[in-house]
């Protein structure tokens, strides 16, 4: 049986299911109601809800709570996000697993509240003080808010990582019908080792460390890039999209197909590790790449051009983007990118 | 027979929703500020919050955006850099005694020559009427849908009688904008507070309770009342440090 939800409640629904015991948060436009959803769906099962007075100290609960064995979830917005860096940051540092969400806006500083994907580069590079990655997974529907966040926590664990659900304001407020899963235990061991520091298992004092932590990325690297290839047989032009431009971007590869254009879409969905695997993927005879993004200045645009770089078959592939500022492309918007970037009006994007 | 008051220099229309105090202290504030002379050498510092609405509420006049609780700390630099001027903050309670609580009780802990002041409405107004650390116990909000509940989530804060404790705090009182009687008292307040910045360059902090019928869920009438009848219990009005003179 499917039931109406909105992305926001669905986001905290599987994150329930996936087994949260605790949720730590504070409020931020456009992401309230999956702490307002929380503040009573935790109590009711006899879990716990904490509004904390920062998203610091929210992701720092999580921190203490996940290294004494808890399932921990937190979810914020845009600057919300740079304030739990710190933290964030000493998860990766500490091998501390946990799930935290960005349902995001547009824009630096306070930004526009509602919508867009201001953050995708801070996000997947880090974002905190040295170098460390998170598993981002980034929906776009309100079946994966609930389906993403109700697997991060085994993903988080495998890995003995933070994952992050990349999600976007828009996503947060739609409703869509969603199928919604089993109920997972709340509790796990790091490594049997329920109640004890993980410090103690990561020894800081092995010259290894940093080797290992490196070993650890790039074995993440390899294993956990995800993507989705749409109507890319033959085609010589490639969209590429996380999150709710995606979905645009599949109309719009309707519509020119229709026209007879031969164009696909490889839809990100893993936005750390990016999925150079889905560029392998792609037929021999793609030309042109174009990134259709909700942000100002084009970020997934840096990801495409490093993966043009790894994948010798598209070594003279050019890159253009579409950056649409806070809202998503419509199909329009992206048509008419596409014929500009075919008349030769586009610059590359970079 | 009323006498129709002469509309502030500063002052034009606003946005904020029909009953909200916010309005109400800063038509205070301008009154003030074309009192004192100064309506033409203040810097505000807004908190993130309904306070962050003060540009589209004044003609002309100075306002930095902040980022959430740190107005403050912003202030302290902006007076380090300009000396001469007024500059004060206009803060949200959940932005200066909750995200912002450090940086408050930093810069009245040594007594930065600043002026805060505080519209507490027991709530995040802005953000749709979650729970503040000033909600009071019992009372229901998006993030306390069963009321709060002091054993778990602690009693309604008071950083304004902490401040009151620091030595460099000049002075610290806390009015409500509910009544004329209490309007009139809050514009003292707004007063004294700015003339020892410009006159000693002193640390000042006035809080004053203000209704937030959108998100109390409550007719504007019924706001001001519950004001007195509620709001006061855990926070009473008056003046806690500064009162000679
Ligand atoms: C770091 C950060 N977290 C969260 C927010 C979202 N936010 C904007 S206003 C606000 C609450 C404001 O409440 P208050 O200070 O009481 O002001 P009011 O609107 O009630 O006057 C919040 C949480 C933000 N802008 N920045
Ligand atoms: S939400 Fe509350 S504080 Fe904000 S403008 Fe409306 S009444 Fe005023
Ligand atoms: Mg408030």
């Amino acid at each position: 049986m499917k039931k109406l939800m909105k992305g926001n409640e669905a986001l905290a629904e599987g994150a329930v299911r996936g087994g949260a015991m605790l949720f730590a948060g504070y409020p931020i436009t456009p992401q309230s109601e999956v702490m307002e959803y929380l503040s009573w769906r935790m109590p009711e099962l006899g879990r716990f809800f904490q509004q904390t007075e920062s998203e610091t100290a929210a992701m720092f609960t999580v921190y203490g709570a996940r290294q004494a064995g808890m399932r921990t979830f937190t979810s914020s917005s845009a600057v919300g996000i740079s304030l739990m860096q710190e933290a964030i940051s000493g998860m990766c540092a500490k091998s501390i697993p946990g799930v935290f969400a960005n349902v995001q806006r547009c824009g630096p500083g306070l930004g526009f509240a509602l919508e867009g994907q201001g953050d995708y580069l801070r996000d997947t590079r880090g974002g905190g003080n040295g170098d460390y990655r998170v598993i981002i997974l980034a929906p776009n529907s309100v079946q994966e808010m609930m389906d993403f966040a109700y697997e991060a926590f085994e993903l988080s664990e495998k890995w003995r990582n933070p994952v992050e659900i990349l999600s976007e304001g828009k996503i947060g407020q739609m409703m869509e019908p969603v199928e919604l899963p089993e109920f997972k235990p709340t509790a796990r061991a790091i490594d049997g080792m329920d109640g004890v520091p993980a410090e103690v298992l990561l020894d800081h004092e092995n010259p290894n460390f940093v080797k290992n932590l490196g070993d650890k990325i790039a074995a993440m690297e390899e294993a956990e890039q995800r993507w989705e290839l749409y109507r890319c047989e033959d085609a010589e032009t490639i969209f590429v999209a996380f999150g709710l431009p995606s979905r645009t971007s599949r109309g719009a590869v309707d519509k020119l197909r229709e026209n007879g254009e031969k164009v696909g879409l490889l839809r990100v969905i893993s936005a750390w590790p990016f999925p150079r695997k889905g560029f392998e993927a792609l037929p021999d005879t793609v030309r042109n790449f174009i990134t259709v993004e909700s942000c100002v200045a084009g970020q997934v645009l840096e990801d495409v051009l490093i993966a043009t770089k790894r994948v010798t078959k598209f070594h003279d592939a050019k890159v253009y983007g579409l950056y649409s500022g806070a809202v998503a492309a419509k199909v329009g918007q992206i048509m008419e990118k596409y014929y500009a970037v075919q008349n030769g009006n586009c610059k590359e994007g970079f | 027979m009323a006498v129709a008051k002469k509309r502030p220099t500063l002052t034009k229309d606003h946005g904020f929703c029909a009953g909200c105090g916010h309005g109400l202290f800063i038509r205070l504030l301008h009154e003030v500020l074309d009192e004192t002379g100064y309506a033409g050498n203040f810097i505000c510092v807004d908190g993130v919050g309904c306070s962050s609405n003060y540009f589209m509420a004044t003609t002309k006049g100075s306002a930095i955006e902040s980022h959430h609780g740190k107005a403050p700390t912003i202030a302290r630099g902006v007076k380090l850099a300009r000396p001469e001027t007024l500059v004060f903050t206009y803060q949200g309670d959940g932005d200066a005694y909750v995200i912002g609580l450090s940086e408050t009780l930093n810069a009245a802990h040594f007594g930065a020559p600043i002026t805060t002041f505080v519209i507490n409405n027991n709530n995040y107004g802005m953000t749709g009427g979650q729970m503040s650390w000033t909600t009071l116990p019992g009372q229901k909000t998006t993030t306390s849908p069963g009321g709060r509940n002091p054993e778990q989530t602690g009693l309604p804060i008071d950083p304004l009688q902490m401040a009151a404790r620091f030595d460099a705090v000049a002075y610290a009182a806390r009015g409500a904008l509910n009544s004329p009687r209490n309007i009139n008292m809050a514009k003292k307040y707004i007063r004294k507070a700015i003339e020892l910045q410009i006159r000693d360059g002193k640390y000042a902090i006035v809080e004053l309770l203000s209704p937030c019928p959108t998100d109390w869920n409550m007719a504007p009438v019924k706001a001001i009342e519950w004001i007195d009848q509620e709001v006061t219990k855990y926070y009473p009005l008056g003046e806690f440090k500064g009162t000679e003179e």
